[in-house]
């Protein structure tokens, strides 16, 4: 079987399906040199201990039955339709690679403005946005467009102090920009208010008790008024939310604030600088009832209008998966509007038409399947669902597709096209060199920010 | 090819007993030391707990519910960082721990925990409003 991708969800897949279906093999499809995805590229370097399910990873790669094939993007340095003659099954497991646009005035021209999605990939090293180079030096304000937790890692990246980021494997290039960075004062503003906002605690928690960096409070009027009688999430949020930081703002070097009930509207520049924001303007919203305090309620705009200056905004109001070229071949009908792959809930993809019927032979797995949200154990859970799956279907004799010899059989078209591809064997060198470049600077792992680089060490 | 975490046997006379219920309701009985957590017992057993952060309490991935609520008030309270992944976890109860947490004692001998069953939970709320299939 095929799987594309080499993130948890790729990842996860690969493990179920090889422990529930004896003599299953894997070819892993990655469009870098290196694997593992938003384990990689994506989880805040502060939070090493997220990435430990790269063991669970290492230990899957390490089967005969696995193979992972490196810097090779299928749908443009292979076509989609090459894969299908030679695998049983083609497993969808490429995730988000892009990110939703708010579609408002001023924010494809004015320089300041940064997609979330970039500026995490640029602190993390990944190869197209390591250039991103965000101008942190022009004010002291900062405003981040969504209240989810990529919107709070930002905001903690901004805060906290550059030298406790230094052991991470934050890449060296981002530790020195922020170490010159004159933000002092985060905004993290969003559309409803403080019970709708789909943070998770524990980062909420974590921004609260960075050294010297005070919190705005939360108007009380904003949070539930009997907090003891929540369910047990939404108690613990409210009481956590309600004690806010115990920095006194008098002390603090650097703060921060939820602003709720604000649609973005525009994005201004001033006159004297007509190319670079210096303003966002927001519509204030209501939420609409029965109970405000609701986690699915909704907001309406008003009419009244409320502006921040700033020289610095980061969209971060989610992420989005694209089609990948040559899936209408397959007879795949990406759902644009959702941003999925059509499938039956539990990853057997299916087509658009009245029936739904299942396509034999392909499967989809985590964000490009259920859509980009949630944790690692979220992904893990959907992964297993889709291996699952694929199990029943091939214990109970249904259509596959009836390919042969997967990678050993491409190998051969892909050396005449001067692709390069990359093997676990080759990775481990990249992984071992750049945890080299770590040790000299006393930090877990510097990453090679730049392809070339990657495979630099493999010549 | 599950990763087994290693635990030293308990010594003659000291076995404490803990007994999974997995999502199947099959009960597995074990003999066990004190100081092991649940997560490496269950992950020596073969038990299907992923512990996807590696029992470093950073995801909910070894979530179990202790089923009486007597033993659950034996336990030390979970801290915030416990209550934190927990709030995370799919069919969230009163008497729910992270396995990775939740440490063998004396007084812990005979627990019994069951292991919930998350899949259906995640399909039933992230599809909610979805085309059912």
């Amino acid at each position: 079987m095929a799987v594309l991708g080499s993130g948890p969800a790729g990842f996860y897949t690969a493990y179920k399906v090889m422990s529930s279906i004896e003599n299953a093999i894997i070819d892993m499809y990655e469009c870098l040199p290196v694997p593992f995805g938003l384990v990689r590229f994506g989880v805040a370097p502060d939070h090493p201990e997220v990435k430990n399910c790269q063991d669970k990873f290492e230990e899957v790669a390490s089967s005969p039955r696995f193979n992972f094939i490196g810097n090779v993007s299928i749908g443009k340095d292979l076509p989609l339709a090459d894969l299908r003659p030679h695998y049983n099954a083609i497993i969808f497991a490429y995730g988000a690679t892009k990110d939703r646009k708010l579609g408002i005035s001023g924010e494809d021209r004015l320089k300041g403005i940064y997609s979330a999605r970039d500026f995490v990939g640029w602190y993390n090293g990944f190869p197209e946005h390591q250039a991103l180079a965000p101008d942190l030096e022009s004010g002291e304000e900062a405003v981040i467009i969504g209240q989810g937790n990529v919107a709070l890692d930002v905001a903690r990246t901004l805060l906290s102090d550059v030298d406790s980021l230094r052991k991470t494997d934050m890449t060296h290039y981002a530790l020195d920009a922020l170490s010159k960075s004159k933000v002092n004062r985060v905004r993290v503003v969003g559309r409803r208010g403080p019970m709708q906002a789909s943070f998770t605690i524990k980062e909420v928690r974590e921004l609260l008790s960075l050294p010297s960096v005070s919190f705005d409070p939360i108007d009380p009027a904003l949070l539930p008024p009997n907090a003891a009688k929540l369910s047990r999430s939404p108690k613990r949020l409210t009481q956590l939310l309600a004690r806010g930081s115990s920095h006194p703002a008098s002390q603090a070097r650097k703060s921060w604030s939820l602003d709720f009930f604000l649609s973005p509207r525009s994005f201004n520049a001033s006159k004297a600088r007509p190319d670079y924001l210096s303003s966002l303007t927001f519509l204030k919203n209501e939420l609409n009832g029965p109970d405000i305090f609701n986690s699915s309620a909704t907001a309406s705009p008003t009419t009244r209008e409320i502006s921040y200056p700033t020289s610095l905004a980061f969209r971060s109001i989610g992420y989005k998966s694209e089609a990948i070229d040559g899936m209408k071949d397959l007879g795949i009908d990406f759902d644009e509007r959702r941003g999925i792959i059509p499938n039956d809930l539990h990853g057997r993809i299916t087509s658009l038409s009245e029936d739904g019927t299942r396509i034999p032979g392909l499967y989809c797995s985590g964000w490009v399947k259920r859509g980009p949200a949630g944790v690692i154990a979220n992904t893990m859970e959907d992964a297993f669902d889709t291996a699952e799956s694929i199990a029943k279907d091939w214990e109970n004799q249904e259509t596959f597709l009836s390919g042969t010899n997967g990678w050993d059989a491409l190998q051969g078209s892909v050396a005449t096209k001067s692709l390069r591809p990359v093997s676990w064997d080759s990775w481990k060198k990249i992984d071992v060199a750049e945890k080299e470049r770590g040790k000299a600077k006393g930090k877990e792992r510097e990453k090679f920010a730049n392809i070339l680089d990657m495979l630099g060490v493999l010549d | 090819m599950a990763m087994h975490g290693h635990l030293t046997p308990p010594k003659p006379g000291e076995e404490l007993t803990v007994t999974f219920v997995d999502k199947e309701g099959e009960e597995h009985e074990f003999q066990v030391a004190q100081g092991d957590n649940l997560l490496d017992i269950a992950q020596s057993e073969e038990l299907e707990m992923e512990g996807a952060c590696g029992g470093s309490c950073a995801c909910s991935t070894c979530h179990v519910i202790v089923e009486s609520d007597d033993m659950y008030d034996k336990m030390d309270e979970p801290d915030d960082d416990e209550n934190d992944m927990l709030d995370l976890a799919f069919g969230l109860t009163e008497t729910s721990r992270l396995g990775c947490q939740v440490k063998m004692n004396k007084a812990l001998n005979g627990l019994r925990v069951r292991l919930p069953s998350m899949t259906r939970n995640l399909q039933a709320s992230d599809f909610s409003g979805a085309k059912k299939s």
